[in-house]
């Protein structure tokens, strides 16, 4: 991922930039039942021979994107009575009203060499205006991926008003082999599945990873050594540092803080487990929680003022907060069963957690004073959640039952809505969501 | 109880870390006796089960491992049995060290399990330790629910996959 981008708001003056900043077409996002927005996005128009597969992938990624929000649905192009052959041509805004499209999207892509830009609209047809102003993306044709994630993160946040998740990438656990000998790699993803990236070998376990706050680092469990241990590993040279513990210790669940510079993670000692935070700068470190019980899964709140962890210190596991320098936790798990993995949604609102409860495992999502919990999935053992940078969908480990079972990731609405597989091949777990790319 | 050890964390670059464990953990078999690189000498069958002093017969006739039941780290009777008798055989053959595996069924959270396992194997070494063997011959590590030995899921394989593991070593042990 090499490629620069660029982005900038053009001023494409045709008719005028007309805002229509709190238009009609606007889609809140609630917990209710939505009525996806249709919207067509005709083949964005290839402005020179070398651009036509170009134009033709990055609409057709720009479709996959918004479809596959569950928010938004295509109308076909079998249904169009215009065509847009051209990003200049006034649009007929009957011909897409007649078809019910409530938002056109109108592109248009450039190459030269291995340079490439893309440009769009966005209209709301049904009060006949532009939705924002013409922006575009330049970049290059091996990063075209990003610049259709790019123009679909503009439609959706016109349309929602909130920040969108498509130009991000996932830091995960790549999984084969069977049960008994799993091998483990850490590996990165564009958030769809596209464009795997290796980052360790198979050659001893990898588990856990999390991304930096701005995606340029990540910290995970290696068992290189034989023992659990913490290590940093920069995305851009794969270049790896070891957080040294003294012997005798293990090192796991490790998170950045919201500044990048410390590391939240578990210490074992004697059979206990606490919440330690270590500057990795100095190598300071100080001891969060004091208690004999298994003290694990901390997650920091976005101010990065309070942690929300497991802990098992009422006789099984249970979710509490406590300020980010320690002392007093406070209990917010009450349901049945058992609450782990807690992580704080960058909205601040909400914790997801894996809940496990009869003999099935559930992620859900609950407020931080424990009330509002919602189950939104249930299987034979999910787990792990991660939330989208934008706090709307989350990601998690779904591994199958019996001697042959595997591993996949799934995502599903904080809703409960649009549960699905993320298209890979082979196993993967333990996935963690990274910002949106700048 | 080493509840409140201090730790000294600093971070050094990973090349430079003192780690000469086995390096047969990097071949993933975990003390699951199961094939995966070089096996330690409870893979490598050292010696005759007849001879007393041989790790073939710590593994196979003392055994090597002890059994929990769902999510505890408590010591059964029959795991007492068997750790009066590693204690002996390793009190005896003094040239020996050990690493002790704990681990977990897949019936749990990944991070919860490995912090489970490492107290499985802490209450095998604390045993060890009240019955003589110095506890600087004695390490414990965690592979957590990823290397069970069983791999139905069912409560016939989750049971043999809560055990914590001696694993014996003649070679010093550093972290």
């Amino acid at each position: 991922m090499m490629m620069r981008l660029l982005t900038f708001v053009m001023a494409l003056m045709l008719a005028g930039p007309v805002l229509a900043q709190n238009g009609p077409l606007r889609l809140t996002i609630t917990d209710g039942v939505i009525e996806p927005i249709t919207f067509a996005a005709p083949s964005f128009e290839a402005e020179n021979p070398a651009a036509l597969q170009a134009a033709s992938d990055i609409s057709r990624l720009v479709v996959q994107d918004l479809a596959g929000t569950g928010l938004f649905r295509e109308v076909p192009a079998t249904a169009f009575i215009s065509q847009i052959s051209s990003f200049a041509q006034p649009v007929a805004f009957a011909d897409w009203r007649a078809i019910n499209a409530q938002a056109l999207i109108v592109g248009a892509v450039n190459v030269n060499g291995d340079q490439l830009t893309v440009k769009f609209r966005l209209y709301d047809v049904f009060s006949g205006q532009e939705l924002g102003q013409g922006l575009q993306f330049a970049g290059t044709t091996a990063g075209w991926r990003r610049m259709g994630h790019k123009v679909a993160d503009a439609v959706y946040g016109r349309i929602t008003g909130e920040g969108g998740y498509f130009d991000s990438r996932v830091v995960f656990v790549s999984e084969s082999g069977p049960k008994d000998n799993r091998q483990k790699r850490l590996a990165i993803m564009d958030f769809d599945g596209a464009n795997i990236q290796f980052l360790t070998d198979s050659s001893s376990i990898v588990l856990a990873p999390r991304f930096s706050p701005n995606g340029d680092r990540v910290l995970y469990t290696s068992f290189e050594s034989g023992f659990p241990r913490i290590n940093v590993l920069n995305v851009a040279n794969v270049g790896r540092q070891q957080l040294q513990t003294a012997p005798g210790e293990m090192a796991f669940s490790p998170r950045f803080s919201r500044d990048g510079r410390q590391v939240i993670y578990s210490l074992s000692n004697g059979g206990s487990t606490d919440i330690y935070r270590t500057d990795l700068t100095t190598g300071q470190h100080i001891r969060l929680t004091q208690t004999p019980s298994i003290e694990t899964a901390p997650s920091l709140s976005p101010d990065g003022s309070q942690i929300v962890f497991e802990s098992d210190r009422s006789g099984n596991q249970q979710l509490y907060v406590m300020s980010a320098n320690g002392g007093e936790a406070r209990r917010i798990s009450f349901g049945e069963g058992r609450y782990g993995t807690p992580v704080w949604s960058p909205r601040g609102d909400l914790v997801a957690f894996t809940k496990q409860n009869a003999g099935r495992f559930h992620i859900g999502v609950m407020r931080l004073d424990g009330s509002e919990e919602r189950l939104l999935t249930s299987s034979f053992l999910d787990e792990g959640p991660t939330w989208s940078p934008n706090g709307r969908v989350i990601m998690f480990s779904r591994e199958t039952q019996g001697a042959g079972g595997t591993s996949s990731m799934y995502s599903v609405d904080i809703s409960g809505r649009n549960l699905k597989a993320v298209p890979l091949q082979g196993g993967a777990s333990d996935p963690s969501w990274g910002p949106l790319q700048p | 109880m080493t509840f409140f050890k201090k730790a000294a964390v600093v971070l050094l670059v990973l090349a430079t870390a003192a780690c000469t464990n086995p390096d047969r953990f990097g071949g993933g078999a975990g003390g699951a006796g199961g094939a995966g690189g070089d096996a330690g000498l409870n893979g490598g069958l050292a010696g005759s089960a007849s001879d007393p002093t041989s790790p073939l017969f710590f593994n196979q006739t003392i055994g090597d491992r002890v059994l929990f039941t769902v999510d505890t780290s408590t010591l059964t009777p029959t795991g007492q049995t068997i750790l009066d008798g590693q204690a002996q055989w390793l009190l005896t053959n003094a040239d020996y060290r050990a690493i002790i595996e704990g681990h977990a069924d897949e019936q749990g959270t990944r991070e919860y399990n490995l912090a489970l396992g490492q107290r499985r194997a802490n209450a095998v070494r604390e045993y060890l330790v009240s019955r003589g063997v110095p506890v600087n011959r004695l390490q414990v590590t965690s592979f957590g629910k990823e290397r069970p030995i069983a791999v139905c899921s069912e409560e016939s394989c989750y049971a043999q996959n809560r055990r914590a593991v001696t694993v014996l070593s003649f070679s010093a042990i550093t972290s």
